[in-house]
Order: C-alpha cells, then sequence, then structure tokens
C-alpha cells in the first residue's frame, strides 16, 4: 500500500513539532525530572496517530472522535505534546508540567476539556479501559476505534494479559493494542529484568492480529492502521522501538528512563532536531 | 420494584445475593443504560434470568476481576450505568487498586457488589469469608459503603447505588433466610441510618444481616432491664454523624459487625465520637483482627460472639 509522501512529510513534521515539546517541558520539569525516554520512543506512534490515522477533530469531546488512552502513562510527555499540537492544551500550560497545581503530571489526570479521557500510571490498566470503550462503541454503533499504547516493561503486568484474553473474546475489532516495545524498564533491559520473549507468539496466541514493525518507520506504521482496520480482531502491534530515540545521549541509554534534562543538553538537543 | 409482604417473603427465603439478581433483572427493564458485570458468578449473584433476559446488558469477564474494573470503568466513560459483582474478597481486595485508580481518584461512577462478604462462607475458609472490604474501600476517597440490613434493604440498595451519582460499594451478608427486618415499604436514604427500636440507657449501632440479632439482644437486655436503643447503620460511608452526636447521651454506645473490628463500622463511629468533647466508652463488637478456624456461618457468629446472647452478655458486662 503506497502512502503519500506529502502525508510522510506532514507526519515527520508533526513528530518534529512533538520533540520540541516534549524538551520544552523536560526543560521546564527541571530538578523534579521527567520521564523521557518512554516518552521519546512513542513520538512517531503518537504523530501517527494524532496527525494521520485517528478521527479527531476541534473538540476534545467530541462524541464521534476516536479514542486514544496512554496506559504507560509516564511517557505522557508524548501524550501533552500531542494534545496541544491537535490545540487541546495551549502551548504556555505545557510549562506549568509537574509543578504545583498543575493540569499536566508527570502521568495523566482524567480532564476530557484538554482530551485525556483517563488517569493512568499505575501500569497494566489502559487496555482494560480500552476494553470497555471499544464495547461501548460497538453497542452504540458507532464506528470509531480505540487505540491503547502500552509499554513492554508494562507486560510484565498480569493484568494486561486479563485484558489481552478478553478482547479476541468480544471480538472487539476496533480495538488497537500498540506494545512500544524499546526493551528497556525503569531499572534495566527486559531481558534482565522480566524477559517477556516473543511477544509477536504471546499475542497471537491470545487471539489477536499481530504485527511487528519499527515503531518509528512513519510509512511502515501508516500502512498498518489503514491496511489492518477492517480486519474482524483485535490488533496488536509490536513496534520495535528505542528507548530516548532522536537525541544522540539518551539513545538507547537507559539513564534517561527518567532524568534530568540540563541547559546544556537542551541546547544540543535543540540542534540535534531535525 | 414491588414491594408487598409476598416478595419481601421470597427475597427473604432466597437471601441478598439472590435477591440482588432479581432487583437488577427489574431495574434493567427501566433503566436503558444499564450493564451488569460480573467474573464467572453469575449463579452465585442470582444472574441467571437477567443473563438470559439482557444478554445485551450482562457482560461475563471470567475469573478476571482487575480487568472487570477497568472495563467497568470504560463502559462507564461511555455513559453507561454499571453494576459490578463478584464475592466480595475479589470484587474488592484482588482489584483494589484499579478501585482506588478508576472509581476513586477518576470518580467513575460504578455501583459494585460484594456477594457473600463477613462470614457466611465460612465453610470454605478465610479465602472467602470477607472481614476486610469495609477497611479496605473506606479509604478510598469518594466511595460511598452500604450494608443492607435485610433483602428489602438490599433491594433499596441497590436502586439507590444504581441512581446515585457517585460510586457505590453495595456490601451483602447473611444467608438464605434471611431474617426480615422491614416487613413494609419504608425510606432509605443513602447516609441517613434507621432507627429500629428506642432506648436510653445504650445504643447499639450495626450493619448488616447481623441487624436481627442486635434486635433479638437488645429484647434480652430489656429483660435485664437495660433500655437499648438500635440503630442500622446500613450506610457506614458517609457515617450518620448526626445518629452518633445524638447518641451520646447514652451510658454505653456499642458497635456490632460482622467484620473485622480494625477498619469498619466500629473503627467510622469512633473516628468521628472522637472529636465531641463529652461522649460515652464505646464497646467494639465484631471479629478481633484474627482469622479463626472455619466452619459453617452459625459455628463462626458464635466463635466471634455476634449471637444474640452472646451480644447481649458482653453489653450487660460492660455497661
Amino acid at each position: 500500500m503506497n502512502v503519500k509522501n506529502e502525508d510522510i512529510a506532514k507526519i515527520k513534521s508533526h513528530s518534529l513539532k512533538l520533540r520540541k515539546n516534549i524538551l520544552e517541558m523536560a526543560f521546564s520539569a527541571g530538578a523534579s525530572s521527567a520521564h523521557f525516554g518512554g516518552a521519546l520512543s512513542i513520538v512517531e506512534i503518537v504523530s501517527t496517530l494524532f496527525s494521520h490515522v485517528m478521527k479527531i477533530n476541534q473538540q476534545p469531546q467530541w462524541d464521534d472522535r476516536d479514542r486514544f488512552i496512554l496506559s504507560k502513562g509516564h511517557a505522557c510527555l508524548a501524550y501533552y505534546a500531542a494534545l496541544c499540537e491537535a490545540g487541546y492544551i495551549p502551548k504556555e500550560d505545557l510549562y506549568t508540567f509537574e509543578k504545583n497545581d498543575s493540569n499536566l503530571l508527570g502521568h495523566p489526570v482524567i480532564n476530557r476539556e484538554i482530551g485525556i479521557d483517563f488517569s493512568n500510571g499505575s501500569l497494566g490498566m489502559g487496555l482494560s479501559l480500552g476494553i470497555g470503550v471499544s464495547i461501548s462503541l460497538k453497542k452504540k454503533k458507532k464506528n470509531n476505534n480505540v487505540y491503547v499504547i502500552l509499554g513492554d516493561g508494562e507486560c510484565n503486568e498480569g493484568s494486561v494479559w486479563e485484558a489481552a484474553m478478553a478482547a479476541p473474546h468480544f471480538k472487539l475489532n476496533n480495538l488497537f493494542a500498540i506494545i512500544d516495545k524499546n526493551n528497556f524498564q525503569q531499572t534495566g533491559s527486559g531481558e534482565d529484568i522480566m524477559n517477556t520473549n516473543n511477544m509477536m507468539s504471546k499475542w497471537n496466541s491470545f487471539g489477536w492480529e499481530t504485527t511487528e514493525l519499527d515503531g518509528h518507520n512513519i510509512q511502515q506504521l501508516c500502512e498498518f492502521f489503514i491496511s489492518k482496520k477492517d480486519s474482524p480482531k483485535p490488533k496488536a502491534l509490536i513496534a520495535k522501538t528505542v528507548k530516548g530515540k532522536g537525541f544522540s545521549f539518551s539513545e538507547n541509554n537507559n539513564d534517561w528512563h527518567h532524568s534530568i534534562l540540563t541547559k546544556k543538553l537542551y541546547d544540543q538537543a535543540l540542534k540535534e532536531l531535525k | 420494584m414491588i414491594i408487598n409482604e409476598r416478595n419481601i417473603k421470597i427475597w427473604s427465603t432466597i437471601g441478598q445475593r439472590a435477591t440482588i439478581g432479581m432487583a437488577a433483572l427489574e431495574l434493567a427493564k427501566e433503566i436503558e443504560n444499564l450493564m451488569v458485570l460480573t467474573c464467572d458468578v453469575s449463579t452465585s449473584a442470582g444472574l441467571d434470568r437477567f443473563r438470559k433476559t439482557f444478554p445485551d446488558k450482562y457482560l461475563d469477564l471470567g475469573i478476571a476481576e482487575q480487568n472487570m474494573i477497568g472495563v467497568a470503568a470504560g463502559l462507564a466513560s461511555e455513559n453507561y450505568n454499571v453494576v459490578t459483582t463478584t464475592f466480595a474478597p475479589f470484587q474488592t481486595m484482588r482489584c483494589c487498586e484499579q478501585i482506588k485508580v478508576n472509581i476513586g481518584y477518576m470518580k467513575k461512577k460504578i455501583c459494585m457488589v460484594g456477594i457473600a462478604s463477613g462470614l457466611v462462607l465460612g465453610n470454605l475458609g478465610y479465602t472467602h469469608c470477607c472481614i476486610e472490604d469495609i477497611g479496605v474501600l473506606r479509604s478510598i476517597p469518594g466511595l460511598k459503603i452500604i450494608s443492607p440490613a435485610d433483602c428489602l434493604e438490599t433491594v433499596k440498595a441497590l436502586e439507590s447505588g444504581i441512581k446515585s451519582k457517585d460510586p457505590v460499594y453495595i456490601r451483602l451478608t447473611g444467608s438464605s433466610n434471611n431474617p426480615i427486618i422491614y416487613k413494609n415499604d419504608y425510606d432509605f436514604k443513602i447516609g441517613k441510618s434507621i432507627t429500629l427500636k428506642e432506648g436510653k440507657d445504650v445504643t447499639i449501632f450495626c450493619t448488616g444481616a447481623i441487624v436481627s440479632n442486635c434486635l433479638k439482644a437488645a429484647q434480652l437486655l430489656e429483660n435485664n432491664k437495660v433500655s437499648c436503643k438500635v440503630v442500622n447503620m446500613h450506610t457506614i460511608k458517609p457515617i450518620d454523624v448526626n445518629a452518633i452526636k445524638n447518641s451520646c447521651n447514652s451510658k454505653m454506645i456499642v458497635s456490632v459487625e460482622e467484620h473485622n473490628v480494625i477498619g469498619g463500622l466500629g473503627s467510622a463511629i469512633s473516628e468521628y465520637k472522637s472529636t465531641l468533647l463529652n461522649s460515652p466508652k464505646q464497646l467494639f463488637i465484631g471479629i478481633q483482627d484474627s482469622y479463626s478456624k472455619g466452619g459453617s456461618y452459625e459455628f463462626l457468629l458464635n466463635k466471634h460472639g455476634l449471637t444474640p446472647d452472646q451480644i447481649s452478655e458482653k453489653i450487660l458486662k460492660n455497661v
């Protein structure tokens, strides 16, 4: 399937804006630190969804919108960045990230006025929410999809697999689970901490239509989301990604799971943005 | 719901958990967006007829309570009015953090029903008894907690829970042949306790199916010239502070519950009572922070001092 070059360029430019927003928020968080690495690994996925795939408009609570759930809530920098580009969060609010009384904490807090349908942060809960929403949309005969992003580390949680079992049982073909497979979790590699082994075969055996691809390749992402829309099963995407993607100092460096972005590194990152 | 003598008798015979299924069946006829979710306990929760009559309003999530609460929150987010039900330990503690995040923190309006709470499943051991649910859930902001005294109150609690704008936990206790407390229809309001018997010496606050034993105990105390007020504290959260304040002219306040004395009704009463300048002492009757050996419901009520004789004796000794 061909994806138009102009669409790819549009999504690429959107990704660039998200990374810029992420830098601004991480820098303004200062000493309180930010979950930098896991936000950067999902930028292309979030961009592809928000700027090209998902049905959304200027109204964050539009009843006919596609639904998005960030189950790996600590990656909220990417989420807030996208909500800002969608026009739901004013740019200046990004600088309130993790500040006292802010709407934008280090994990998403439900706030429908700015497009956040659910609080997340305690891992392993988002896919179940997605199932409830998918069932609701089907009951209402709405032709909308539900997109849930999970982390590969998050898949250590047993509750993920309760949900993984349920979605095919209820034939939720409007549900997409995107697993950000950056191969790291908080204190080390997945292989060292808790090996999730072959995710393709796991999700497949639970009854999902499962695809593995490069989670930073916009063309592949577009093709996946568009070509799989009519498949009769719930869809699992194992997105192979790089934690900290986009900046030389953070790529595949797990020190950036949660860290402080100094002025020096912020300036360096701005130069590396392209 | 049709509330008449015949139905009250039927509900009492089948017990609180079968009654909840019948009540849900009736409510589903009028509430368009109702959804009832369960975890492979449809028969135990009296939902077999519901499942057949309203398959579109029913979801069985299998034995996966954490997922059930998440799915319930997803449905609630899309404006469904959701009831979840399974055995009390699994409805509350297995999925406690999902309750905290989805129902507490996110304020998703869900009505949870914990069936067979307390000691009624004592033959199955303490995996299935539930003496902790009130204590655990009371610490989650925004959640209302109700424990009906009989089967008519179970019907009323479910109706109020479903129609409430806030999340609710309904704790069902007792067995089949649940003693009837209310022979006729009456006003039920979440948070507003009901005085079942007046008395001037002692006030007994009680909740759940054990209310029946407290009424009997009060009668025994009358024979010993101790006049007892008996208050059905059907709502443990928010606790009826006026009722507690008004009881402070008694010589003693007694809390009776089929729950650990730590964290339950007695704790809720004493938390408020301790803010008052002058209040009488409190006697805590319930499970004294231990897991005993198992046995029948009657055996365990006796073991934990919850029979009418034992309740009245304890009060006589302490008053």
